[in-house]
């Protein structure tokens, strides 16, 4: 029960584009066509999972029984930075496909603080190993969705008379404003 | 003459959140209340000056595939040591900020000084640089922050500016509040600079 509380908190009510403002970058970057915003969600949601156990492992076996709290953050990017690297060899060299579809948006996911944020974020609500996996799935399903949606949203812009100020960035941050506003609906959820 | 022209670039012509958009993250998420955006822009300049510093000093040095790995990690001691004396000296802002703090590490405005600047050119000029760059930030953050106070509170850093009959707007403290604001902002600044062009 716990855990699904923490699962669809991740997911839908603290989720992490339209409550923690992270990975905002690519929300914004990626999100004007349907396939590409598909392809972002599922290899940040892949990415993430594995960066948050990781960290976590690196965090509960290395940092703390030697007192190196302080560096959290060096080791966190570093892991986070050479993990996109195996992931990427990996992929390629296991399924061809895949690659395709990943391929170009796993390096730029070293930099999408969505990822370090689970990482410093499972730390500091002091999740245990099966949380952390549990929060980071649901959070990084949360990005894919709110990613997929706004796409949605920004095919049929195109068609819509905005100003040509208004245009790219400007409009976009309005919708996502919007659709904070939705998602706030689901805060009763639990 | 030069060294100037770095230093202003980033006030508005190159301003780094509203013309770039970059840094959107903490853009959004500590312009709740102007005592946060004012910590939040302490930290940036900081951990910014001192990695154009370092990065313009060794750029000789580092070989060019590892530059970026190089890059993270001389920006990641700056913020370490940006968050432990954050926690150390103002234990109740380095709460109000959480994650956001650790998260400049990945912040693409100083990760993009250092790729696209400071691996570049000389110290003097990337501390001139620097020091734009962390103005226009603070510029466009204390723009957000004083929107946002204002109207979510009716306060700007805890004063009371608004009178009594003034109900607050919830909404501008709530993320959804932030995403509007913004959005109106990068469509001000848009505007305002097509009309200067032409």
């Amino acid at each position: 029960m716990e855990l699904l509380v923490i699962f669809i908190s991740a997911l839908l009510i603290n989720n992490f584009v339209l409550h923690y403002f992270l990975g905002i970058c690519p929300f914004i970057g990626v999100s004007n066509r349907l396939d590409s915003a598909i392809s972002m969600g599922l290899a940040v949601t892949f990415v993430m999972s594995i960066a948050a156990s990781a960290s976590w492992l690196i965090y509960y076996l290395l940092l703390v029984p030697y007192h190196l709290e302080f560096l959290e953050i060096v080791s966190f990017i570093l892991v986070i930075a050479s993990l996109v690297q195996v992931v990427e060899m990996f992929i390629k060299k296991t399924s061809p496909p895949l690659y395709q579809a990943l391929g170009i948006y796993l390096p730029l996911i070293t930099t999408n603080c969505a990822i370090l944020g689970v990482a410093l974020l499972a730390v500091l609500k002091k999740y245990n190993f099966i949380e952390t996996v549990v929060f980071s799935v649901g959070a990084g399903l949360g990005f894919a969705l709110a990613i997929v949606i706004m796409a949605g949203i920004r095919e049929e812009l195109e068609f819509a008379d905005v100003p040509e100020t208004l245009k790219g960035a400007g409009i976009t941050l309005i919708v996502a404003g919007i659709l904070a506003l939705a998602f706030m609906g689901f805060s009763g959820l639990v | 003459m030069n060294l100037w022209k770095e230093f202003i670039k980033g006030w508005w012509k190159e301003n780094p959140v509203f013309v770039m958009v970059l840094g959107t993250c903490p853009t959004l998420a500590v312009t709740n209340s102007v005592r946060n955006a004012i910590g939040m822009i302490a930290a940036v300049a900081f951990v910014l000056l001192g990695s154009s510093i370092i990065v313009s000093l060794i750029r000789k040095m580092v070989p060019n595939q590892v530059r970026i790995a190089t890059f993270i990690v001389v920006i990641a001691t700056f913020v370490t040591m940006a968050d432990r004396y954050l926690a150390a000296y103002y234990p109740d802002l380095s709460k109000a900020l959480g994650p956001y703090v650790p998260l400049i590490v990945v912040n693409c405005i100083i990760l993009g000084r250092q790729e696209a600047f400071a691996s570049k050119h000389g110290v003097l000029e990337s501390i001139m640089d620097a020091l734009g760059m962390s103005i226009g930030f603070g510029i466009a953050l204390l723009l957000m922050s004083s929107v946002r106070e204002i109207l979510g509170s009716g306060t700007w850093l805890g004063m009371k500016v608004l009178g009594h009959w003034f109900i607050p707007w919830q909404v501008m403290i709530l993320p959804a509040g932030a995403f509007f604001v913004f959005g109106f902002l990068v469509w001000g600044f848009n505007a305002v600079n097509k009309a200067f062009k032409g």
